[in-house]
């Protein structure tokens, strides 16, 4: 039973994580987060506005940004009245571990 | 012809303000006046005395003290000042004590840096190339 509830687990996961990486703006989203970790909401649209020209709306980035983290792909970090973005890039270990690269 | 000739940042306390915006920052006080309960408060650059001026204004109506934590949480700056170097006054006031919650930040035609107003604020700098 264990077992069987842990793969579904497993396999939910993966779920979210392919969909959180399916998504270009999603991916560039992790490309700045990797660049410069620890960013603010302002910070992370001014470099997608600015370097990517992209023009989502800062709600639509928020919204990306919820995507990734619960694939755990980035976390936040609250300090003082400041909210911080970090990249986390271990739930990409769950692809390796899959698919083994020889 | 109108002219604009003020703008105006929050300030949890107009003292405190006062100190921040010229110790630190470096502006100079231009108008301190009392004006109700609270004063016309405005600095002005040096470079710039007869430039705009910054009214520190009281953050006196319950939402505007809302409004201000959203932005912080967010990391949007109240508003924005130039510089000729983001990097050399992000070092200046980093020395000063100043608490930067973005680092200059190379962004194509502008360098930026933000900074906490330590009044309830976050302040960009920035700094066009060229």
């Amino acid at each position: 039973m264990t077992g069987k509830s842990s793969l579904a687990y497993k396999c939910a996961m993966s779920e979210v994580l392919f969909k959180a990486l399916a998504d270009p703006t999603r991916r560039v989203l992790l490309d700045e987060l990797t660049e410069k970790d620890g960013q603010t909401l302002f910070e992370i649209c001014g470099r997608l506005a600015m370097k990517h020209g992209l023009s989502s709306s800062r709600q639509a980035i928020s919204q990306h940004l919820a995507v990734l983290e619960e694939a755990g792909l980035v976390t936040t970090r609250r300090e003082g009245r400041y909210k911080f973005h970090h990249v986390d890039t271990t739930p990409l270990r769950s692809i390796v571990e899959r698919w083994p690269i020889p | 012809m109108l002219t604009i000739n003020i703008t105006s940042v929050y300030v949890d306390d107009q003292a405190k303000a006062l100190e921040f915006y010229t110790d630190v920052l470096g502006f100079v006080k231009k108008t301190d006046v009392p004006a109700g309960g609270a004063r016309w408060l405005t600095v002005v650059s040096p470079a710039h005395p007869e430039g705009v001026e910054l009214l520190l204004e009281p953050t006196g109506h319950p939402a505007a003290k809302t409004y201000k934590e959203a932005l912080v949480a967010d990391g949007i700056p109240f508003t924005s000042f130039a510089v000729e170097d983001a990097q050399a006054e992000y070092e200046r006031l980093s020395a000063a004590g100043v608490r930067f919650v973005q680092e200059p930040t190379d962004l194509g035609p502008v360098v930026t840096a933000v900074f906490d107003d330590t009044c309830g604020n976050l302040i960009q700098i920035a700094a066009q190339k060229g």
